[in-house]
């Protein structure tokens, strides 16, 4: 027993946290990574036979190239950054919303009613202030209500509310498709399942050329980051996310803070979901939030939980979006092309905030970083 | 494993006939100048120790001294930057824990690293390779010999998960043992052990000593350092202060070396005028499972009095800590506070009712403070509810911060860094503060000066000794009983979640305490 293997050692490769790099250091990081990521999506644009200083500056012509690109970029950004926005909130608390899909489509079918029906309740057209404001504080209520179910059991029986807000994107959206198949179907699409567009009062002004959902999204930049940073509401999920226990020490009330943080975060989602059928859309279809809830989770993690950082995130990823449907239409690179590319883009961008967060030590064993 | 090292010695010395070892023959261990740096930080500068068989060498010092860095070196978790390391006079180079296991050092950690549900002895034989040609059989003989051969009397075919905390210890031991150790270090291993139990302890290490093991025990506990010891090395930031036989040393002597100056050991003892505070009758609590944790406790607190709480680790003293502070609810029984039942209540209703309940959490980190947040956010923790309005203002507690800071000597001096980046004494100056702060009348402090070197720990029981002579009532759970006999007035002890006794402190013996935290009812 004593004879174990002397000979043998490993090479071994651990990570461990390091603190913040120096904003130069940081800022090489970034550098280096996108430098990679461009070489190596590169390589990949060679491999499938096109040019890829064509393909790059198309995407960037695509993003920059007109003011109707750069407006086609916010559009995209803004409903990522509101919903991004709204998980922040729950994932301050160590909540772990992943229902921003549902939490979109709900709030999009609330607005949807009122954009299609509001006729029925006080009869006559209703003014476009009054129609949008109602549009988006039906989406709010509904988001919120949406979002306090998993939160409620989860507050009363400890369930596990990853699992619980993921299986509800699926039922949100198959809401929809009933609505689509069945009450809500335009039966002016003579037969195909389709719901009406919105009347124009029930569609988002422009500013700018852009729907008004990017002011919305700015505005909710500021809001969020107070709220979580110099509001007592902000304090208590901060500190029933840090450490449970001490909120109860310290007589907090952290079912009511848990029911609450979640209602406002599925809120916010759901108001994104408004200005995705609202603006951009202009109707409801099942592909409403199309992928946005789940975007939005990266968005809230590479921006490290920064409302700020988070709008710059979005727009990033906007960029990354347009573009590559830019290269993608105007070089006619498949659909997952474009799509690899992103994700190449997208990888070393987050491999490089992974190095700026941890420090790789390639050694032989013995842990070494502790200082006892 | 072998007794050969030291053939002379009888199986079963006693302390006070035993003469100390002569210094001859060759050392089990020999550190020679060993250095580890951590950045900045000089954690181990240069310390020459040498270690002979048959003795127990006990390593002192304050935290952040070095001694847990120096063991790491020989247990091969770290690798020093220069120095030399000699097992049994040859030049070693240890760079893993298998290494160490090889060279036949063993190492028992305050945390026990052991499977639960396996008995004793599967956890002695894990991970050990299947020995060739051994049968079953003959691996149960091995391991019952040696539990004869040093005493160990544990039952082997126990499941772990059913051990009491020294049982634990004894498995841990047995299996350094089994595993051929014939150096063994010990890492504060009385820290929960009964009066009794450590007893039994130190028993077992005297024979191990006596067959001829070389020991080295770390402990922050003096009168253990000169009941067991046949050597002293004192380490004070990282160099070696002294190195001292315990026949010629004193433990004002061995304070000064780790202190670096003089420091009274005597613990102050007020006389204050008492009124009656607190008054708990028949308390139960259950916990989740509602299995019974504090079983009909009854016994009162005066303002003006420490009041001490002595038992095994998990005699129900978390449950009645935190049944006080409204944190579990009591099954049954009245928690009386100026005569107004708080059992039950909820943390916030009792702050509601004006009552002024300070309370320290046995685990900092785990309750009472957020270590991800700066001392001024946990400063807030306690009182941001009483902000008007849904606004969040700093500055007030950014001041208190800066005057806690100052008036704790908190180091490093800065409000605003993230807590969990404080050691442990500062940690409990940070929280100790807090709940200072808010002027409690009952101050319930749970192990507060656990892990805490012996200077922080007297600056600690100078505070309560401060808020008993401002009138405060406090309950002080404790585990070094010399510690609870000299701070407190009376000392309630517990066994199972039962009351067995409350004793004066003025008169009653370690002893005395002992028997009652072992169960033997008044």
């Amino acid at each position: 027993m004593i004879g174990a293997a002397r000979g043998a050692r490993f090479i071994t490769i651990r990570m461990a946290q390091r603190e913040a790099p120096p904003p130069v250091q940081a800022a090489a990081l970034r550098a280096l990574a996108l430098a990679l990521a461009l070489a190596t999506g590169g390589l990949f644009i060679l491999l499938i036979g096109f040019n890829p200083l064509t393909i790059y500056a198309g995407m960037l012509r695509g993003v920059f190239g007109t003011a109707i690109s750069i407006r086609e970029t916010v559009k995209l950004a803004a409903p990522l950054c509101v919903t991004a926005l709204g998980l922040t909130v729950a994932f301050k608390m160590r909540y772990w919303n992943i229902g921003g899909e549902g939490q979109m489509s709900v709030g999009a079918i609330a607005a949807t009613y009122f954009a299609l029906y509001h006729q029925n309740l006080f009869g006559g057209e209703w003014p476009r202030w009054l129609l949008l404001v109602t549009m988006a504080a039906a989406a709010i209520v509904a988001g919120a209500l949406w979002g306090l179910i998993p939160a409620w059991f989860n507050a009363r029986y400890g369930t596990n509310e990853t699992l619980f807000t993921l299986m509800l994107n699926y039922v949100a959206m198959y809401i929809i498709q009933y609505l689509r198949e069945g009450p809500w179907k335009n039966p002016r699409d003579m037969g195909y399942p389709k719901i009406a567009m919105f009347p124009v009062s029930a569609q988002l002004p422009k500013v700018l050329g852009v729907h008004a959902g990017w002011i919305v999204a700015l505005a909710l930049v500021v809001l969020v980051s107070l709220y979580i940073r110099y509001t007592k509401q902000g304090f208590e999920l901060t500190v029933v996310g840090a450490n449970p226990n001490t909120a109860r020490y310290a007589g907090m009330p952290v079912r009511r803070v848990i029911l609450r943080t979640a209602a406002i975060s599925a809120a916010l989602c759901a108001l994104a979901g408004m200005i995705k059928a609202s603006g951009a859309d202009r109707t409801l279809t099942d592909g409403v939030a199309g992928g946005i809830g789940f975007t939005a989770i990266t968005v809230s993690w590479l921006a490290n939980l920064s409302p700020p950082a988070i709008a710059a995130v979005a727009f990033l990823f906007g960029m990354l979006e347009k573009g590559a449907g830019y290269a993608q239409s105007t070089y006619r690179l498949s659909a997952s092309a474009a799509d690899v590319l992103q994700g190449v883009i997208l990888f070393f961008v987050l491999g490089s905030e992974f190095f700026t967060r941890y420090r790789i030590i390639i050694g032989r064993a013995a842990p070494d970083e502790r200082v006892a | 494993m072998t007794a050969g090292h030291n053939a002379g010695a009888d199986g079963l010395p006693s302390e006070s006939v035993r003469p100390f070892m002569e210094q001859s023959g060759e050392p089990a261990l020999e550190l020679k100048r060993l250095t580890k740096t951590f950045g900045s930080l000089k954690a181990c500068d240069a310390i020459d120790m040498t270690l002979y068989p048959g003795e127990i060498l006990t390593l002192l010092g304050e935290n952040g001294s070095g001694k847990t860095t120096l063991m790491n070196m020989i247990t091969g978790l770290y690798r020093p930057d220069s120095g030399a390391v000699f097992v049994r006079g040859r030049r070693e180079d240890i760079r893993t824990p298998n290494d160490a296991r090889r060279l036949g050092i063993g190492m028992i950690h305050q945390h026990f690293k052991l499977v639960e549900p396996f008995t004793a002895r599967e956890n002695i034989l894990l991970g050990l390779p299947r020995s060739r040609g051994k049968s079953a059989a003959r691996l149960r003989g091995d391991i019952d010999a040696l539990s004869e051969r040093y005493g160990l009397g544990v039952e082997l075919d126990r499941r772990v998960g059913d051990m009491s905390v020294s049982q634990k210890q004894t498995v841990e031991i047995m299996k350094a043992l089994y595993r051929g150790a014939d150096i063994l270090i010990l890492d504060e291993p009385t820290a929960a052990l009964t009066p009794q139990e450590s007893d039994r302890l130190f028993d077992m290490l005297r024979r191990m000593r006596g067959n001829g093991s070389a020991i080295i025990m770390i402990t922050h506990k003096l009168s253990e350092v000169m009941a067991l010891s046949d050597r002293i090395t004192v380490l004070r930031q990282g160099k070696r202060v002294a190195t001292v036989r315990r026949d010629q040393t004193a433990p004002e002597q061995l304070t000064e070396f780790m202190v670096g100056r003089k420091i009274t050991l005597n613990i102050e003892r007020p006389s204050t005028i008492k009124k009656p505070l607190l008054s708990i009758n028949k308390l139960c609590v259950k916990d989740a499972d509602g299995s019974p944790r504090l079983r009909d406790v009854s016994f009162s607190l005066d303002a003006g009095e420490i009041l001490g709480v002595a038992g095994v680790a998990g005699s129900g003293q978390k449950q009645l800590c935190e049944a006080i502070a409204g944190l579990v609810p009591a099954s049954s029984g009245e928690i009386l506070l100026h005569g107004r039942d708080i059992a039950g209540q909820s943390p916030r209703q009792i702050y509601d009712q004006g009552v002024r309940l300070g309370f320290i959490p046995e685990d900092r980190l785990g309750m009472g403070l957020v270590g991800s947040m700066n001392i001024v956010d946990n400063l807030l923790v306690r009182d941001y509810r009483l902000q008007r309005g849904p606004f969040l203002r700093r500055a007030g507690a950014a001041k208190r911060a800066g005057d806690l800071v100052k008036r704790l000597s908190v180091m490093p001096p800065e409000p605003l860094r993230p807590v969990s980046r404080l050691s442990g004494g500062n940690l409990q100056k940070v929280l100790l503060g807090r709940e200072l702060l808010s002027k409690p009348e009952l101050l319930v402090t749970s192990y507060v000066v656990r892990g805490l070197d012996v200077h922080s720990s007297y600056v600690i029981y100078d505070l309560l000794n401060d808020q008993k002579k401002a009138g405060v009532g406090a309950l002080f759970v404790g585990e070094d009983l010399d510690v609870l006999l000299e701070l407190c007035d009376r000392i309630v002890t517990l066994c199972g979640g039962r009351v067995t006794g409350i004793v004066d402190a003025k008169t009653a013996t370690r002893e005395r305490i002992g028997l009652l935290m072992m169960g033997d009812a008044v």
